[in-house]
Order: structure tokens, then sequence, then C-alpha cells
């Protein structure tokens, strides 16, 4: 953390994206979080992510709920829209805003105690919804603003930096975004950005619900030895299904890998996912697969992470609704209203 | 024995059991009467519950075009054994009761001081069907009939009204005139006709419509221009989506793709319904949701957000019966504090206050005008009488040359040209900022939403003038919105007076028909139907210019008299409590009584 201000003006020759962006054009202002937490590497992944996908700031909307995670978003992509609404109800925000605007991308940042607890339900039927967005929870399984209260995420047996022990089941995120029918979904740790950033691409590029859990371990009140979300402890149960890398469309796709140990997965706007295995036998495109696998592998203590899940022709909401091409918040009156001749024949009928 | 004697000036009531399928045969009798240019008002009293309960339709008709009801019941037609006795006790004396005389019911049950009418209603409708729901369905349709030549109202009326609602099904068609005649003849044969009460053929309906506040309110919210709809079912509310959903349907279909020019979604609960209003405001969509009650209870913490953040939402809250559950069937005007003042902190909020369906339609397209403008929440505060009952009201009538009012939101080419932008900076005076929708421009105009305090340029801070300044200008804005929002109407006596009554919402056709009878008795009452919150000048003016002013209203504890004491600092013993609450709409009666009672007392 530094409370020094970044300077907004940068040196001319710093490197462009094909947008005409350099790298400092997607961050925001300075974090106020603690020095080290992992809410800040997610940040940097975003601002990666986006610069390499020449996405042009201002058409993404940011919006977030209440706590540590969902004050990141004034720190990547200044200059675009963010909303910080209310304490686990960012889904239904972000519906309602896709639903007036279809053609920005939307990204909802959100914790664990934001999304699994108070916003367990906005969290699930937003997944079954189909709301196309990339939602990311930056789960450290601890209330970080109010000093240290285990959330809905933290395992049963973990202790708490006070020492006590935790007796209540975890909610498990990724679980229930397969369940209720996410299109696209991932874990992966704050402190892989290797792993994270083309997961994060992938997501933004997704044309349905993309759901990426990342455990993001909270430095100040989750990073000691009874914690299961520590930097340590998920360094030593981390089992990646998975090392990605992401294809934006009309790049020519290239790859160090043999033959056989990779598989390409095109998403709906023709970009490539490319998945090196490590487990042979991990087909990402078969849900009922994805959560028998994660379950037996949670059931040894591993932690897997990687895309767990992907449905390369997932639709969102608004083809389930079958709304107009052009944004919902640029129709006039003379496209909407039908005028007072309609409203004669609805008089007449009612008399 | 008496006989009570009124030609187009009468209340029948239909005591019914949920489920039977009389309630379209009940809207056939009123449509009829209305068809004979005679006014008429029904009303739907009915339990929470889905079928085999109790419910009832009173439809009161009156040549003088009074919509409220009047209090009493001159004719019932007691077709459910369980509420019988009620049913019976609640005929005026000299009043009619009608009821199936297939199997006899103790003597006892009757009385001696109304005229019984019997009609075998079930062994008409066993002999002509064999089927037991057509012999139920039927039999509706036979009373009816049977009611229509004891009323006197014409059978041609009804045959033209069931080849408009049968066109194209002629089976149900010749079925339908079938049964109203096998009602009509059984009169004609064996009772005598018409009775003391009766319909006789008028002009008084003129070209007004006959329609349900609801329905309005979802064409309005079309015309309007609303595009994003969020809700969850609750009575007695739901039926303005599914309105919604109807005409754009009919009117927002793209007809060379398919496609909709607008989104609704049924929300998991009320605060998704409301979040998504939210968001969908934000992001520059005209957006709504309706609800009542209980659903404004949830929805508060975000109505808190978008008062703060200055976000565009439309509420349609449908009033019924509180606190809590209460009676979610039943009418009141008992939400008005809790919408006025919605969430915690300081907030104030719009509510406008239709008086009849075509109110709901001109409320409900003007609360999107105004949210717009006003970037803020506006209730549009109908409720179960209105929203659910059929009224005779204006036609609608749309001004084709009319453009939404966005309000002020920046452009892309403003932004560019160098015009400033400061999120919530108070640059009209009027206390209303500009605003961006997210994706505007590349490089300008973008800000932070939040709830939490921020200065003009909309950053984060908790310094005690950019709060002072935010929450100031927040005032200027309510201000502003006083003199954007219908104002009163104002109705003088015939003679000049010290007396005043200010009245609201669904308590104006009883009113109006109240201040007529008192006028006729020597009391003379100076009226205003508040029309809006904020409050304009007007409202002051109004009290300060008598020594009473009676307060009518839906509620116990006098919601909007506290609203004007707390909100125009008025002496409160200057306002006078007229309070109806027992869940039925207030009557003409009631009101006369209360008013008639508090002047009796000052003169003694």
């Amino acid at each position: 953390m530094t409370f020094i201000a970044k300077p907004r003006l940068h040196h001319p020759t710093l490197h462009t994206n094909q947008v005409g962006y350099t790298r400092r054009d997607y961050e925001g202002r300075i974090s106020t979080l603690c020095a080290g937490c992992g809410h800040d590497s997610i940040s940097a992944a975003i601002i990666q992510a986006c610069w390499d996908l020449n996405i042009e700031p201002h058409r993404v909307a940011k919006l977030s709920g209440i706590g540590c995670s969902s004050k990141t978003p004034d720190y990547f992509l200044g200059a675009s829209h963010g909303f910080n609404t209310v304490h686990g109800r960012m889904p239904s925000v972000l519906t309602g805003a896709n639903l007036a605007n279809r053609e920005l991308l939307y990204l909802g940042v959100s914790g664990d105690g934001d999304s699994a607890s108070i916003g367990l339900g906005q969290f699930a039927n937003a997944m079954r919804r189909g709301v196309r967005m990339a939602y990311i929870v930056e789960n450290n399984g601890v209330y970080g603003l109010t000093k240290g209260q285990f959330s809905a995420t933290a395992d049963r047996g973990s202790k708490s930096k006070k020492g006590v022990v935790n007796s209540e089941s975890p909610v498990d995120l990724v679980g229930i975004a397969l369940q209720l029918g996410a299109t696209y979904v991932a874990r992966s740790f704050s402190g892989d950005k290797a792993q994270l950033v083309p997961l994060i691409k992938g997501a933004m590029e997704h044309g349905g619900a993309a759901f990426i859990d990342v455990i993001s371990p909270c430095v100040t009140f989750n990073n000691h030895s009874g914690s299961t979300k520590s930097y340590d402890y998920v360094r030593q149960h981390n089992e990646a299904v998975s090392r990605i890398d992401f294809m934006e469309p009309g790049q020519e796709i290239t790859t160090d890998y043999p033959p056989g140990a990779l598989v390409e997965v095109e998403q709906h706007d023709g970009s490539l996912l490319r998945l090196r295995k490590l487990h042979t036998d991990y087909d990402p495109t078969d849900r009922y697969a994805a959560m028998s696998y994660m379950q037996t592998h949670a059931a040894l203590g591993e932690i897997l992470t990687g895309l767990l899940y992907i449905d390369p022709l997932a639709t969102d909401l608004h083809t389930a609704l079958n709304t107009t091409a052009q944004p919902l918040n640029t129709l006039n009156a003379a496209q909407l209203n039908p005028g007072q001749k309609a409203l004669d024949k609805i008089n007449a009928a009612l008399r | 024995m008496k006989r009570i004697e009124a030609i187009n000036d009468f209340v029948i009531k239909f005591a019914n059991v949920n489920g039977s399928g009389s309630a379209s045969a009940n809207e056939l009798f009123a449509k009829a009467v209305m068809r004979m240019g005679v006014p008429v008002s029904p009303r739907n009293i009915f339990p929470s519950n889905i079928q085999g309960m109790p419910t009832w339709y009173e439809a009161r008709v009156c040549e003088k075009g009074y919509h409220g009801r009047r209090g009493g019941v001159d004719m019932m037609v007691a077709m459910n054994p369980q509420t019988w006795d009620a049913d019976v006790a609640e005929v005026e004396t000299g009043g009619y009761l009608f009821y199936d005389s297939t199997r006899p019911l103790p003597a006892s049950k009757f009385r001696d001081d109304v005229h019984t009418i019997g009609v075998p209603l079930t062994d008409i409708a066993n002999a002509a069907y064999s089927e037991p729901r057509q012999r139920q369905l039927f039999k509706n349709i036979i009373y009816v009939g049977a009611l229509s030549v004891l009323l006197d109202v014409e059978a041609q009326v009804f045959e033209t009204l069931f080849a408009e609602q049968y066109k194209g099904k002629e089976r149900l068609l010749e079925s339908n005139v079938q049964a109203l005649h096998l009602g009509r003849n059984y009169v004609k044969e064996h009772l005598q006709a018409p009775l003391g009460i009766r319909v006789q053929r008028a002009d008084n309906v003129g070209d007004q419509i006959f329609t349900d506040g609801n329905s309005a309110a979802g064409l309005g919210l079309v015309y309007g221009g609303a595009t994003v709809a969020a809700w969850y079912p609750i009575t007695p509310s739901t039926s303005v989506p599914e309105a919604f959903q109807k005409y754009c349907s009919k009117f927002r279909v793209d007809p060379a793709t398919g496609q909709h020019k607008f989104a609704i979604v049924q929300a998991e609960d009320e605060l998704a319904s409301i979040g998504m209003v939210v968001g969908a405001g934000w992001n520059g969509a005209r957006a709504f949701t309706a609800t009542s009650g209980p659903g404004v209870s949830l929805m508060t913490e975000f109505i808190g957000l978008a008062y703060f953040a200055e976000i565009p939402v439309t509420i349609i809250n449908v009033q019924r019966g509180g606190p809590s559950t209460g009676m979610p069937t039943r009418t009141q005007q008992s939400d008005l504090l809790s919408c006025a003042y919605a969430s915690h902190g300081d907030t104030k909020h719009v509510l406008l206050f239709p008086q009849d369906p075509h109110e709901c339609f001109t409320h409900s397209a003007a609360a999107l005008d105004l949210a717009e403008r006003l970037q803020t929440p506006i209730f549009v505060m109908s409720d179960l009488d209105i929203g659910m009952n059929q009224r005779l009201c204006k036609p609608f009538v749309w001004d084709d040359a009319q453009a939404y009012d966005r309000g002020k939101i920046m452009t892309a080419e403003e932004l560019e040209a160098g015009k400033p932008f400061g999120r919530y900076r108070d640059v009209d005076g009027d206390g209303i900022p500009w605003r961006t929708l997210p994706g505007t421009h590349p490089s300008k105009g973008a800000f932070f939403t939040r709830g939490t305090s921020r200065n003009p340029q909309a950053m984060y801070s908790e310094a005690g003038p950019d709060y002072i300044y935010n929450m100031e200008r927040l005032l200027r804005k309510f201000i502003t919105a006083a003199t954007l929002v219908p104002q009163p109407v104002f109705r003088p006596a015939q003679q000049p007076t010290r007396l005043g009554v200010i009245y609201y919402g669904s308590t104006s056709p009883a009113m109006r028909e109240a201040l007529d009878v008192l006028e006729r008795n020597g009391v003379y009452v100076d009226a205003m139907r508040l029309c809006a919150f904020p409050f304009p000048d007007s409202v002051s003016e109004f009290i300060a210019a008598h020594d009473k002013v009676f307060v009518a209203e839906q509620n116990r504890d006098g919601q909007m008299r506290t609203l004007l004491i707390n909100e125009l600092e008025i002496n409160p013993a200057k306002l006078v409590r007229v309070l109806h609450y027992d869940g039925t709409p207030i009557t003409a009666r009631f009101i006369i009584r209360t008013i008639h009672d508090s002047v009796a007392k000052e003169l003694v």
C-alpha cells in the first residue's frame, strides 16, 4: 500500500497495444488495501488481461458489492465507469446494466463475504440466468474490513487469527456455479498470475456467465498457520488441471507443446483457449465430470485450479430474452411508443 | 313491506365461492350495465386464498357517475352458503335477497324486512347440462340472465357482449346465450319483474373507458418508454408487469426480426428486482419494478442507494393492508411514510398519487420522465382499490409529438468540446447534476458510483463540507421536484368557507360524492386533491387559508397528515383526521358522517 499518488503523465515511448493504449491506461487509483494483499495481484491480472485483449477501457463497466474485494474496481481501468453497489447485490445491478446496454463488457468483482453469504442468492441466480459477464470472486475466507471474522467459504476446522476454529461447512462457489449452469467456471490463485491472466481473458471474451473463484490470501487476517486460505497452504495444496493460453481471433495459433497434450477450445467470438493438460483424462467441456473431479480432489485436501468447465457455444440472457441488437438504452420514443392511433384502438376495446 | 325503489342508483353485491367461475359472470353483468349507458363501479373483495374461500363482487350502479363505494347493499346475490348469515345481514332494509332455491334453506336464515327472490339455479343448470364443470359455470350465467330480467337489463346487450367475447368460437357463443335465456325465461315465467331497483337506458357513460389501474399502469410504462422491467410476484401488483408484458408483446416486437425492444426479468426476490432496475437506470435505460408494501420494505436499502447515488428508478407501489403481511388482498394507503422516507439516513422520495386508472396510465409514464429528469427514485402510489378493480375513467391520450425527457445526460460530443463535467456538481442551481452513461467517451466523463459520501467530482470523501454540499444539493433537487410533479387540484366550495379537506389517490371518487352531499346539506368545504409529494407552495397556502382542514385517507395513523405536519410545519391542531382503514375502500357515507360529526361538535 502506498499513499503516493500515481502521476497521470507517462513516458511517450511506453509500448501501446493495438487500440493505442499503454498498460498504464488500464490502471486505476492507488490501492488502499494492505501491502501484499492478494486482491492487488488480481487487479494487476485484470489490467494485464484487458491490455492484452486490446479492450478499450471505457467499454468496460466494472461493478462490485461491498468489502475489500469490492473496493478494487477503483484500482484498475480508471477510464471505465464503476459502481460500488450494496453488500452482496452486485449481480442484480450488473444484470440490469447489462440489459440496458449489451454492447459493453461487464466485469463483476466480489468477495467471499459478498457472494457466499449475503449475496449467495444473487450469485446463484445470476449464474443460472446466464448474464454475460466475467464474475471474479476474490476469495480469502475472511471478513477483512471488520477485522477477521470467518466468511462462508472458510473451511471447517480452519483457524482464525485469534485461534477460533471454524465449525461450519464451507460454501463452494465453484460447485454452485457448475450446478446452476454457469458456462465458464474456473478457479485460480492470486499468486499464480501465469494461470490467472489467461483465465480472465477467457472470461472476458466468453459469451455467457463466466465465473472465476480466485483464492486470494488476506495477509492481515488470514495468512497464518491454521488458515486454509494462506499463501503457503494454497501453494502446497494447489492441483492445476490445466495451464492456459488465450488466443485472440485472427491471431496465428502457435504451440510449443506436443500434439496430444493440448486441447484448444474455441469461444463464441472465435478466440481460442489453449489448455495444456496436467491430467490427460480431464475434459473441460464435461460439466458433470468437472463436478465429480472437483469434489474428489477436494476430499483429498487439494485445491483444484484452472479452467474447470467451459461451454464453447454458450449464449446469454439477451439471447434468451430475444432482445434487439440495438442497446435498449438508445431506443427513443419513435421506436418505443405505439402512439395515439394504437391508444384509440385500446380505448375502443375498453368500452 | 318497504321496498327500495331506485332507478340507476343502487348497490348489488355478489357473494360467491373462489374458483367457481363467477368472476367473469359478474364482470359481464357490470359491463352490460355500462353498455346501457349507466355508470357502474365494481369492486372485487376477496380473501388471500386461491380456491374454495368466499369472494365478493360489489357493483355500484350510479347514473350520476360516482365511482366511490357508497356503503350499504341494496341487493345481495347470495351464492355462498358459507357466508349466508353475514351476507343476508348486510342487505339494507327494504332491499333484495337473491338466492339459489334448489334446496330449501331454514326459514330462520331469512329476514322479514328484505324481499327474497329464489331461483332454482342448480336444478335449471343440472337439467340443461350433464358435465359438472359446465353445470357450475353456466349456473353463473343463468343467474346473470335471471338478474337481467329482475333489473331490466336488455338481453340484446348481453348477446352483443357474448358475440364480442366469443368471436370465432360459435359453440361457446351459443351455449352462453342459451344459459342466459334459461335464467331469463325462468324469471319471466315465475316471478314478478322488474324490481324496485332497476336499470334504465341512459347516456351517462360517454367516451369513458372501463379498465383497471394495473393494466393502465402497464400500458403507461410502455408509452413512457420503459425498456427494462424486473419484478417479483406480489399481490396486488403482479398484474402491472403482466400488463407491461402483454402490451410489449403487442407493440414492441420488431416485425422483421422478431426481436424485442424490451427486457423483462422475473427476479428471485424484491432485492434483485430493484437491483436490476438500479443497474439499468445507471446505464441509461428506463426501468421499473412493481411491488407492494412488503416488497418496498425489502427494497429500501437499494432505494437509499439510488437516492444518494442519484440513479433514475421507477417503482409502482400498489398498496395493500399492512403492516407486515397485513391483509394482502385488501386495500389501504398505508405505505406513504415508508415510501416518502424509505431507507436510512436523511432521505426524501418523490411520490405520485393516481386517483383512477387514467392517472395510473399518465403517472406511470410521467414517472419515467421524472426519474430521469431528477435522477432519483419515483414512486407511483397506487393501491389495490384502483389497481385491481375496473373503473370508468377518461380515455387514454398521448401526444405523439412528445419526446422523452432524458434529463441531464452529457454526451461524448459535449465532453469532447470541453464542457466541464463533475458528476455531483450543481452547475444549474436546481440541485440536479449532470451524469454520463458508461461507455460514453474514451478518456472523459467516467466516474465511480458509490453509496458512500463523495466530493462533487465523485471521489470518495468523508470531509464534512463535501458531505454537507451534497446533502444540501439533494434538498435543492427536492425543491425543484415540487415544481415538476403533477400539481394539486383545487375544488372550491359553492360558498366561502373556513373548512377545507385534503385527500389523494383512491379516496378521490368517494370524496367527490361526499362533497356534493355535504354541500346539499349546507356544509361547505373547499377541497384540495394532492397529486404528488413533495408539496408545492399551494398546499401550505390552502391550509393557511382555512381554520380547519380535514385530511382524509385510508390508514390508521393519518400518514398524509403526518407528512404535511412534518414537511410544511403545520400546527397539528389544524389538521383533522378522517381515517378509514378496515381494508375496504373508503365510502362517501363514512366521509360525510365523519365531517358532519366534527362540524356538529363545533356547533355544540
